[in-house]
Parts: structure tokens; sequence; C-alpha cells
């Protein structure tokens, strides 16, 4: 307890730490010499391939995967080709990169999941280096040949290939991925990306500071460290816009692995540099920290450190959080660090407690000296360390009277949990995640629990994950299986069922699989799953069901390509929803196929209405009143009387436009019958016109405005004249007036004034103007609106008609 | 920015934060400069999420808008398109993918899909070769985008259309995910009323997304007490009829959208002394119209009528503002009151706005055409002579008057009377038949289908019952100080909104009988609260409801709403939500039936 600051080391402002997590329960022959190894980062696994790339064909390297704390989870003999890299993915899938560009992906108990290749072009130059990496859209895999050509797969799950442009001088010394690949050749750094290779300086590194032998980013990807073959070491952001330090290392030789090592919050962020008997830390400041190394050991950065593993333990190493620096620092005076005292003190029941509290209150820092406790506890990967901060802490509370427990309260939760996971057998040196993962299912159900996290992030998870080996396991019938999933997953939330079926289909159990899916309470899930396993009915009926329609387009054109035509339409004919949405996606993509679905089902409207829409995507008269016709007769059979009358209609007049435009050359055709009229009107043919307004039994209101209208613009007055007397007008004399009014023509229009109705006379007068005609006929009828409307346009100069108004007025309002 | 969104009951800007949040990760994920080819339709609902500069802030340096051909050139590292899920969009994509320089500068090519992704858009893809391309396909689920403090609508142009023509209902499923993650945003909305088969659709839906993601329940205590859910064609009146609004006759005649309107630039030509007035700016003026502009929250919802005189005080109170100058004394005064010159300056400039907008309508509502036409429609909503041929119906037809006022009067007058009698239903069909085309043979078998135009059966006429018993007719609406929603049709309360209305008080089994008269069923769901976040309602504290009309909804009903929810004694507020607010003429209801269904534009759909 006293000695906790033994394994500090000063560097810079901060302090560094070496912990010891494990000594490892495995037992290494040859320790890891001649090793590829790759460590999963939050704890996780370790995969170990001994001598990958030995081609006798006699022997075969063998694949090992340990828990972190070196417990054995599986180990295989390797049969495939020589390996360059391993690597995990973010859901713990161990990749297998080998000189070929093949990918083998292995689940975390050893067994073959699948594979993919990294390109065609690969095969013949072979994988120089290759290096896994997460990146937002998931894990992804870089390579780069011996020809110096790079490759990119940013999604090992949705896997795009991108063959990056060709380096400059096609050699290179290091690289990274990082915002592309970032790569040295020499002193000269590069940026590759899709589209180009663009050089980039990093600012304040001369070229006399060497060649660039070894990189590396930081975990977060926020920072880059660059090191020279003259031994200097430069850190900057990974946009290299600033420079942080340069550190001479005094070391030619180019290290064997450069970590970054730092945590969030961090004081001063620095990098681990490993070579064969040196571990160094080096940072901002000139100092370095070196430890000797005895046995070949292998880094791995972590959010908030670097995990160092050798073949007898595993360390983790990072830099002191600044409250542990606080409370623990030799002759602290920080709150934390008087709290801490203070209980030891109480322990031994002196009343030296009671100076150290007083002090702490004095300065009002109690709270606060609480809360460093607390926090600290949670740094603190020793049990014994944390209980005493803890207890410290608890002390402290009691004498606070408005303090909020929640975060002491969780720190005891959350640590008892990791120290749960921590402990060897579990071997996990980190979070509950990766818990459900290793098959601990109680374990984790339990920690779930206890964390209170919502059970659909939590126990429904790792429900979801067992029930997914459960249906692995070949020993039992799938009637078990169905019944044992069912009964502990029953409808847990978040459950998906689908998932679960999906990997029993996988492991081709394809009834299993359909019974699961029974249990899925959301339809639109079991779609695909549905139509992989070729249930192409049931399918649709649960897409429709989901009222998704993107679904039911997507196992309808499924269906289409599947049947042939007549059990597609016959299967559509029992989904009207889905068969709503095909003749949706028919009108716009396949008219013909429309056509065939409206004769299928007898819909003689829908037909008719059809040809009326092919028929104005024809150019040619004839087949134009072909198509009619066709509209015609199933108009008829639809028994639509009146559109079938009116499509014949159109074809006589479309004819007749026809006959016109041949004899007249009038340009008619596709004008509607009113247009055609106006037309005729205005071209002299009055004759023609009359023809179509009996021919077409148009009303007798619309031919004599048409007629009135036209012959205003044309100014024949003598005809409108006699046109007004033709017959008794239809639409009374003061369209008449107004239309006349409209040419300016105010003679012509008085002379239909004195024909208007009684009720319009007012307005008549007062359109040609006649202020004094308005009035009288508006003082004869004694309407209190019509008065209003002349006074309203009546000068305030002509008093003698504004008195005679007002008189009526008022004789009109008093009746 | 968006400060109007919060000042309502609801603070709907938690939506928009959270669609500008997705936004952001979104153009994260896409490292390095970024060139976004848009979906024309998308710019103006993006508008009210995200400014240019947001994107800009993420390295977004171009911007073109998708059409088929060759990409502009753009030296950037990242393609994205943002689009809906259509499949002739992804036909155009692939072309601009194929067609795109490989040589020169090979680029990222992303897709985000808008509301969501679909299989089938990626199938079309896969079939034209592209799909590979991608680097990153992924969905931006935008479904409700707050328009205003109180409003929300999912511009979804075609749902009316898709609902009751085609049986499409996509448009419904959007619905319900967008209710979805408003209920994830506001708390689980413990009821749910509704009327009309898509109504019942969405409910049903909801449901069920419920029951299937029933652990993830939200411990958010529900903002919203009420969900109503109706469908368009419930009240298929009220869309029709012409707004007498403000903001409703802005509509009307100029078209507002995505809440902005263009104006004729002859009124707001700055006005000065000694200069040529031969320049008159051509270009539209196009004005923002929301809550954020406090005169325009003032006015928009009055009666035209009333507009005038609010118009002049706030023109008296401006003046008296501005001659407080002369009483400022100390220098303490005269620096308060410059403090307050730009506040005073942005409301006299928003005032001469107004001015110049309520001029420019006056000049329409004035005119004879105008009144005529209200007459007439007023006839109707009152029951007068629905049963035979109008006389200004058919002189509107031989004056040919625009083809979609004659479809709003005859479908008015068909609603108004149960469906039209034989006779007087072709008569109109042959008139419009032989004045417009015959190719518009289509649109009226469309308006028959959705029931706009309709032969009356032998059942009698049910409209005066329902004007009756639902008070849709108002003789004496007091425009000036109303005291009913009639006053937004100065007389015609809106059926959707008194539904509304009588929902709250005294509730639906008192209008049972009308009910069954509209078309579709009506219904009401509880959705159960987990303990614990039943509102412990504070005395006098008003629920809040939210209205969503399936189909579209005007400005009009929006107007009546608040109406209702500034009474004092309703005792409710409601918040309005959409499939698209029913916007410029043309595309109000029967007409957007039309537009699209003209022949010649189908041909064009054809060869695009």
């Amino acid at each position: 307890m006293a000695f906790i600051t033994a394994n500090w080391n000063p560097l810079g402002e901060a302090f560094y730490r070496k912990t010891e997590l494990y000594e490892m329960c495995w037992n290494l022959r040859d320790g890891l010499r001649d090793c590829l190894v790759a460590a999963a980062p939050y704890g996780g696994p370790i995969a170990l391939l001994r001598e990958p790339v030995r081609r006798s064909p006699s022997s075969r390297p063998q694949l090992e995967i340990y828990s972190a704390s070196g417990v054995a989870i599986a180990s295989f003999p390797w049969k495939s080709g020589p390996v360059v890299q391993l690597g995990w993915t973010v859901s713990d899938e161990l990749l297998c990169i080998q000189e070929d560009g093949s990918v083998l992906i292995y689940d975390l108990f050893g067994s073959f999941k699948r594979h993919f290749s990294m390109g065609q072009e690969v095969m013949q130059s072979q994988v120089l280096e290759a290096k896994v990496f997460h990146s937002p859209y998931g894990t992804g895999v870089a390579i780069v040949t011996a020809s110096s050509r790079f490759t990119l797969a940013t999604n090992i799950d949705d896997l795009k290939l991108r063959r990056l442009p060709e380096v400059p001088g096609n050699t290179w010394s290091a690289g990274e991925v990082c915002r592309g690949i970032l790569m040295s050749n020499g002193p000269e750094l590069y940026i590759l990306d899709t589209t180009s290779c663009t050089a980039v300086v990093p600012p304040g590194l001369g070229p006399q500071a060497g060649s660039i032998v070894h990189m590396s980013v930081s975990f977060s990807y926020k920072y880059l460290a660059l090191f020279t073959d003259t031994g200097h070491m430069w850190t900057g952001s990974s946009h290299l816009q600033d420079k942080m330090s340069e550190v001479d290392t005094k070391k030619t030789t180019p290290p064997k692995q450069m970590v970054w090592c730092r945590r969030p919050k961090s004081q001063q962020p620095s990098v681990v540099l490993m070579w064969d008997r040196l571990l160094m830390v080096a940072g901002v400041s000139h100092d370095t920290i070196q430890f000797p190394l005895e046995d070949p050991c292998v880094l791995i950065g972590e959010l908030d450190g670097v995990r160092i593993i050798s073949s007898a333990n595993q360390e983790l190493l990072q830099e002191v959080p600044l409250v542990c620096q606080e409370i623990f620092k030799i002759a602290s005076m920080a709150p934390g660090a008087l709290l801490l005292e203070a209980h030891r003190e109480y322990q031994k029941s002196s009343q030296k407690a009671d100076e150290y509290l007083r002090e702490i209150k004095e300065q009002s820092m109690l709270g606060e000296a609480v809360r460093q406790c607390v926090e600290a506890a949670g740094h603190e990967y020793d049990s014994n360390t944390q209980k005493s901060l803890l207890r410290a802490a608890s002390f402290g509370k009691c004498f606070l009277t408005d303090f909020s427990p929640e975060a002491f309260v969780s720190t005891c939760r959350e640590l008892r949990v990791l120290n749960a996971v921590r402990e060897r057998g579990v071997g996990l040196p980190l979070t509950h995640t990766q818990l459900v993962y290793r098959q601990f299912y109680p374990l984790a159900i339990e920690v779930c629990r206890y964390l209170k996290i919502p059970d659909y992030q939590g126990v429904s998870r790792v429900l979801k994950h067992w029930a997914s080996c459960k249906v692995q396991q070949k020993d039992l019938s799938d009637e078990a299986i169905a019944r044992a999933v069912c009964v502990k997953v029953g409808d847990s939330p978040g459950v998906s069922y689908s998932h679960i079926a999906a990997k029993a289909y996988e492991c081709g159990r394809p009834e299993l699989a359909i019974k699961l899916l029974d249990f899925e309470a959301r339809s639109g899930e079991q779609v695909p799953l549905l139509l992989k396993m070729k249930r192409s009915q049931l399918a649709l009926s649960k897409a429709v069901e989901s009222g998704d329609t993107d679904l039911v387009y997507t196992v309808v054109t499924y269906l289409k390509s599947e049947m042939n035509r007549g059990d597609f339409f016959m299967t559509l004919r029992n989904q009207p929803v889905a068969l709503s949405l095909y003749r949706q996606f028919c009108k716009l993509q396949e008219q013909e196929t429309l056509k065939d679905l409206y004769n299928q089902d007898d819909d003689h409207q829908e037909l008719a209405n059809y040809y009326v829409t092919a028929s104005y995507r024809e150019k040619r008269l004839e087949s134009r009143l072909s198509l009619l016709q066709t509209a015609v007769d199933e108009y008829n059979k639809a028994k639509n009387e009146f559109s079938a009358k009116a499509t014949e209609e159109e074809m006589r007049l479309l004819r007749f436009q026809r006959k016109l435009d041949d004899e007249k050359g009038a340009g008619l055709l596709g004008l509607s019958l009113q247009a055609t009229m106006e037309a005729l009107l205005a071209l002299g043919l009055h004759k023609q016109a009359e023809q179509l307004y009996r021919d077409f039994r148009v009303p007798d209101k619309r031919f004599w405005w048409l007629k009135l209208k036209s012959l205003a613009e044309k100014e024949e007055w003598e005809e409108l004249e006699k046109f007004s007397k033709s017959k008794k007008s239809p639409i009374g004399y003061l369209a008449f007036v107004e239309v006349c009014m409209k040419s300016n023509n105010k003679p012509e229009a008085k002379k239909y004034v004195s024909k208007v109705t009684p009720e319009q006379r007012v307005k008549a007068h007062l359109a040609v103007g006649d202020l004094e005609g308005a009035a009288d006929a508006a003082i004869e009828r004694k309407s209190d609106s019509e008065l209003a409307a002349v006074l309203a346009r009546c000068p305030a100069s002509d008093r003698q008609l504004l008195d005679r108004l007002n008189r009526a007025a008022a004789a009109a309002a008093k009746k | 920015m968006a400060a109007h969104l919060s000042y309502g009951r609801v603070n709907l800007n938690i939506l928009r934060e959270a669609a500008r949040k997705e936004l952001r990760e979104f153009l994260d994920k896409c490292a390095g400069s970024k060139a976004i080819v848009w979906d024309e339709y998308l710019t103006g609902p993006f508008g009210l999420i995200a400014q240019y500069s947001l994107l800009k802030e993420h390295e977004v340096e171009k911007m073109f808008t998708l059409k088929s051909g060759r990409l502009p050139s753009a030296d950037v590292k990242n393609i994205i398109f943002f689009v809906r899920p259509r499949l002739e969009l992804m036909d155009i994509i692939a072309e601009n993918v194929f067609r795109s320089d490989k040589m020169h500068s090979p680029r990222d090519f992303h897709i985000l899909f808008v509301p969501r992704r679909s299989m089938l858009c990626e199938q079309r893809l896969k079939e034209q070769g592209v799909l590979a391309s991608f680097i990153n396909i992924d969905e931006y689920i935008l479904d409700l985008i707050p328009y205003d403090g109180d409003l929300l609508s999912m511009e979804y142009e075609s749902a009316f259309r898709e609902c009751y023509l085609e049986n499409d209902q996509t448009s419904l499923y959007h619905t319900a995910k967008g209710l979805m993650t408003l209920q994830a945003l506001y708390g689980t909305i413990p009821q749910i009323y509704g009327k009309g088969e898509c109504a019942r659709h969405v409910a049903n839906m909801m449901l069920r997304m419920k029951r299937e993601f029933a652990g993830s329940q939200n411990q958010i205590l529900p903002v919203f007490d009420t969900l109503l859910l109706l469908d368009r064609n419930v009240d298929l009146l009220t869309p029709l009829a012409t707004q007498l609004t403000y903001e409703g006759l802005i509509d009307e005649i100029y078209g507002i959208t995505n809440g902005y309107v263009k104006l004729p630039p002859e009124k707001f030509a700055q006005k000065k002394q000694g200069e040529a007035s031969k320049d008159l700016p051509t270009e539209p003026k196009k004005l923002q119209l929301n809550s954020a502009e406090e005169l325009y929250a003032e006015i928009r919802d009055k009666n035209f009528n009333a507009v005038g005189a609010a118009l002049s005080k706030k023109a008296k109170i401006i003046s008296a503002a501005f001659e407080e100058r002369h009483n400022a004394k100390t220098v303490g005064e005269i620096k308060q009151f410059v403090s307050q010159l730009p506040h005073m300056q942005a409301a006299r400039s928003s005032l001469a706005n107004h001015t110049s907008i309520a001029e420019l309508i006056k000049d329409i509502t004035t005119s004879e055409a105008f009144f005529d036409n209200l007459t007439v429609e007023q006839e109707f909503m009152t029951g007068v002579d629905t049963d035979k041929v109008n006389t200004y119906i058919e002189d509107c037809v031989a004056q040919k008057d625009p083809l979609i006022k004659i479809l709003r009067l005859v479908s008015m007058q068909s609603v108004c009377n149960n469906g039209l009698k034989q006779k007087v239903l072709d008569y109109y069909k042959r008139e419009i038949l032989q004045t417009y085309g015959y190719e518009h043979i289509l649109t009226l078998n469309n308006l028959e289908k959705a029931g706009l135009l309709k032969l009356q059966s032998s059942s009698r006429n049910n409209y005066p019952t329902i004007r009756k018993t639902l008070k849709l007719w108002m003789e004496d609406a007091n425009e000036q100080n109303p005291n009913d929603i009639s006053y937004v049709y100065s007389g015609y309360a809106p059926l959707s909104v008194r539904l509304t209305q009588v929902l709250a008080r005294p509730g639906w089994r008192s209008i049972e009988e009308v009910l069954k008269m509209l078309p579709g069923p009506h219904f009401e769901e509880r959705q159960q609260l987990p303990a614990g976040l039943h509102k412990k309602r504070q005395q006098g504290e008003n629920r809040t409801t939210l209205v969503f009309f399936l189909g579209g909804v005007s400005y009009a009903e929006i107007a009546a709403l608040r109406f209702l929810s500034q009474m004092e004694d309703s005792g409710m507020e409601y918040i309005i939500a959409t499939t698209k607010l029913l916007n410029v003429p043309p595309a109000r209801t029967p007409a957007h039936i039309k537009d699209s269904m003209h022949p010649s534009e189908d041909r064009q759909l054809l060869f695009v």
C-alpha cells in the first residue's frame, strides 16, 4: 500500500506505471520467438501461429487461440497456405491473411467461417505486408504486394476492394492506415487514397532527420509517430497540421514495434518503442523511460495504455491518471489524499483523523475529496487499493449531507464486474461486452442484470448469442433445439428469431430455421431468410404483413424471376396489396405487362384507360384511332356507356380534324372540340363550326359565348348584331355588353343595354358608364345593394344624382 | 436560426437537432472533400434542416442537381447522391457513374437514401452493374420535418394519389415510421384516435411496430396526450373551398413552397428618390414565411378581412416607437433607443412587406370573379341548388377558365350533394371533355376513383345532416373577432377540424351517427405506458393533441386548429402533422390528381 508509487516512472509532467495483469497460464515451449501474434484490443483473445512461412509440406504449423490470461481456447494445425498476418475483427473473429491474398475467417473457437480474396492480381505478386484495422464502417484490411501495390478494403463484411494508385518510384519503406494509406519512401511521406498519391510534409521534420523507417497512428487515429533511420522520433497530429515533439532515441535500428500510449484526457501522449531487449517510453519531453526486456514481447495498443505480452506474463503500461497522481503522489495535499489519510488514521482510532478531516472541511473540499477517491478507485487494478479508496470515500461521505451517491454506487458495481472478469479463468482484463462472445453466458447475464443494463441491450443480446450457438449443436434434434430456444428466449425484447433462424439455416438446418421463424414477431425480418430458403409465398405474405412496401416490391421482383408468368400472376392475385404495387411498378417500367394484368383480371375499365393512354403515345392517326376503338370496346364491356360514347366522339373529332387539315391546312389535329370550333370561327369557316356544334350537341350557351367572343375579336359588329337577333340569347345580353366593352366599343355595347333583363340592367348601364341610366334602373328596382353600387361609382360633384340616389336608398331602407 | 421551432408547446427543435446530428454523422463518415448530387425534390425540405453552411463545415464543396448524362467536374474526393428511393432516379445515378471520368480522377461514390434504403433500388443498381461502385450506401431517416413551432410535414408529394387511387401504402408506412421516431423523442402517445381506412392502417402498423420493439420502451415522459389520425378522404370538401385566411390566400394565389413564397416584384421595388424607375426588378421577390416573423405570426391566421385593421394598428405602434426618439433626452435614454433600433427597423420592413402583399391580395379578392366564385362555393356548402347544373360553372367552362377551377367547383358540388345525378354528372363531364380535351377522360376517371366526383346512389343525400350536426355552416361568422373556427372560410367550418374539436369535447360518442356517414372506420386505441410515466397534470394545464392529416392539410385548417389551441376554455393544444402541406393551387387535391395524369405528362414520364 505504502509503495503504491514504487512502479511509477516520471516522464515530463506525467508518470507512467507498468502493472502486471497476469502470469500467463499458457506454457509456450519456444516463447514468442518466430511467432505471428495477434491480440484483440479491449483485453481480447490472443492468436498465435508458429513459424508461419515455413514451407516444408511435412510440417504443419499450429494455430492457437488463447484468452488474454493465456487459457487455451482452441488449437488446430494450419493446413492452408503461408500466412502473412493475423488480426481480429471488431466482433472477435480471427482473420488470417495469406501470402496469395486470400483471407480466411475463423471464429473465436477456431471454427472456419468463410474466406475472401484481396484481388486477382495479388495472386501473382504475393502479399508482402498486411494490416487489419478498425474504421467507422467496420473492420478493414490493407495489403501491399511485393510489387508495391496497395489494396484496401474498409469493411470486410461488405467487401469492396480498392486498388490504390501506383506509388512513386514503386518502393516504400513504411506504411500505416490513416486517412487512406500513409506511406514513406526514404524521407518522403505520402498519403495514398483511391484517387491519388499526395506528398505531404510533417511540420518540423527536416530532411536531415533521415529516412522514415517506421510509423504508427494512435488508437483514436488522431496522432502519428514517425521513426527515422537516424534514431529520431517525430510525433504530431495525424492531419499533419502540427508537430508535438521530436525525440532523439539514440537508436539507429528501427524498433520492432512502435505503439502509442495515451488515455482519454491524457496530459501528454507518448509512444512506446520496442527493440529486442529494450522497451522505451518517449514523449513530449526529451527524457525517455527505458525498461530492459528479457523475453521477446508483443505490444497491443489499447484505448488507455499498452498491453505487453510475453511468454511469461502480461503487463499494462499506462500513464498514471491525474486523479491517482494527486492522491498517491508523495506528500500530496490534494483533498483526496487527505481523506485517504484521514480514513487510515480513523481505522487506527487515532484523533489525527479528525485533524485531517477538519483541514479538508475548512477548504470546503470534502465533496471533491470523495469524488477523487471514487474516481481513483475506478482506475486502480489492485483490489486492495480499490477497497481502501472506496472505504475512504464512504467515510468522507458520512460528513456530507447532500452528496449524490450515484457515482459511488455505480463505481462499486462496475469494479465488482471488472474484477470478476479479470479473474484468471475468464481472463478478460476489460469490459463486459466481450464476455458474451466467450460463451460465459450465465456470468454475462448476471453481469447485465447487475449493471442494470436495459434488457434489450444486455440480457437479450446474451440470449441471442446463446441461441445462435445452440442451433449449431449437431447432437440435438430440431424439436429439442426449437423448444430449448423458445423456453429460454421466450419473448425477450429485442431478440431476433430471424437472426437465430438464419444461423440454423447456415448450419444446414432449414427445418429448424422455419420452426424458429414462427416465433419471430417482426414480419419484415423474416422475409430475407424466407427468400433465401425459397419459401417465397410465405415471404410475400410476411412482407405484406409488415407494411413495408419496399419489402413487398423486393419479394415481387424475386417471384417474378423465379416463377412462370401464370403462377406469378396467380400468386399476386391472392395478395391484392402486392398486386397493386406491382401494377404501379409496371405503369412506370413495363406497360405491356400492365395490360396482361388487367386482362387477367377482366378489368375492362382499366384496360380501356390503358388503351386511351397508349393512344396518346402514338404519332400516326390510324394507330391512334385503332387503339381508341379498342378502348371503346373495352368501355362497352365495362358497361361504361359514357366513356364509350365520349371516346367515339373523340374519334369522330380526330377524323374531322384530319379531313379539314387535309383540305384547308387548318392545323386542327389534337385540339379540343372547343378549341377546334374557335379555330374554325377565327378562320371564317362558320359552316364547319356550326356543323360541329350540331353534330356534337354542344350546349347553346357555350356555343353562343364562343361565337360572341369570336365575332367581337374580329370586330365583325354587323355579324354580331345579326347573331344577337337570330334567336333569344341563351346567355342573356349582359354578356354582349361586356364583350363589346372589352373590345372598347361603347356604341356597340349600348345597343344591347336595353335588351338586358331587369335584374342585370343596373350592371349593364354601369358597364357602359351610363350613371343616369344605372341610377334610374336602380331606383326603379328599389334595391339597396344596387343603389349602393351606383352610389359608389357616383362622383361627389354630381350633387343632384347623389341626392336622388340617397333619397331612394333611404326609402328602400324604410321599407 | 430555428428558434421559432422551440417557442411552441412542444419543442420541435429537438426533432430538427436530432436530424442535424444524424446528417453530420453521415457526412463525417465520408472523409475528405465532397460534392453532393441532389434529387431536386429534396433540396426544399433539407433546407429546413440544414443550411449550406452546415454542409460546408463538413467539407461539402460542391452541389449539383441530379440529372442524366455526365456529372459536372469537381475536384473532390467523394461524390454523394442524396436521393429518394425511386427506380427512375437509380437509372440516372447509374448513368452518372458509368460516364464519370474514370481515368482522370477516380472518386468515391456514396448514396444516401431519404427517408430510407430500398432493396428494390439497390437491386436495380446491381442490375445496372454499378452497385459495387458505391463505397457506402446509407439511409437518412427524415420522415417528419418541422416547418414551424406547431407544424410537421413529410412533404410526401403523392401520398393522396397513391393511397386513394393506386392502393399503394408506401406513404403510410413512412408515416407510421415517422410517428415511431417522434415517439422515441417525445414519449409514447397514450391515446390514438382515427377516422378512415388509411388512419386504421397507420395505427395498426404503429401498434405492431411497438410490439416488435417491445423491449426498447422509452422512458420519456409523454409530451403528447393524444394522436388523432385523419384520412383526407373523410373530408374532401375543405381543401376544395377557397381559403380566406391571410396565409391561405397567399397560398391560393401565389403558392407557398417549403415555407417560401415568390411574389411579383413590382410592389416591392425600393422607391428611392431621383432614381430612374426603369430598372424594376424582374426576379420574383422571395420571402420566407414562418412564425419567426412577429408580425406574420400575428396576422397569418386571421381572416383576410381583419388583416387591414391589424396592419394599420401595427403601423401606428411602430411609428409611435420611432417617435420615442424625441423624448429621449439623456444619454442613457438615447442609448436605449438606439439599442432597440434594429428590432424596430426589422418590424418596419416586415410591415412594409405585408402591406404590399395585402394590397396584391386585395386586388384579387375585391374582383367580381373572386366574389362570384365564392358565392357559388358558399351556395354549395349551404346546400343551395346542389342537384342541378350550375350556371356559373357553365359560364366558367364557356370562358375557358382554368380547368382546375372547374374541377374544384364540380367536385365541391358533388361532395355537397353526396354525388350528382347521372344527367348532371354526364353533362359536366361532356362539357369538360369537349372544352379541355378528351384526354381528360382519365382525369375524370381518377376523380371518380378518389370519390371527389361520384354518381348519386339511391340513398338520400346525407350532407345536410352532416352539416347540421357538425355545424359546418355558421351564418354569422365573425371575421374580425372570431368566436368559432368557421371564420377561416367566412362561414364554413372545416369538417376535419370540427371532428377534432368534437373529439376533445364532448367526445365522438355524441356524433356516432355522423361518423358512420363519413367513409372508413373510426377507432380508439390505447398504448400502455411504463409505470411511472403517467403524467400528473397540473390544475388548468392543457392537454396536447397531435393531429395527423393523411393526404394533406390546407393552411386554413392549420389556422382553425391554431385558433382552437388559443381558445381559453378549450383546454387543448394542437400540433399539426401531415403527409404534405397542400399548396400552390394546381397541386391541391383535385388538381394534383389531374396534374400527373395528363396523358402528355404521362408520356414524358415514360420517355425520361
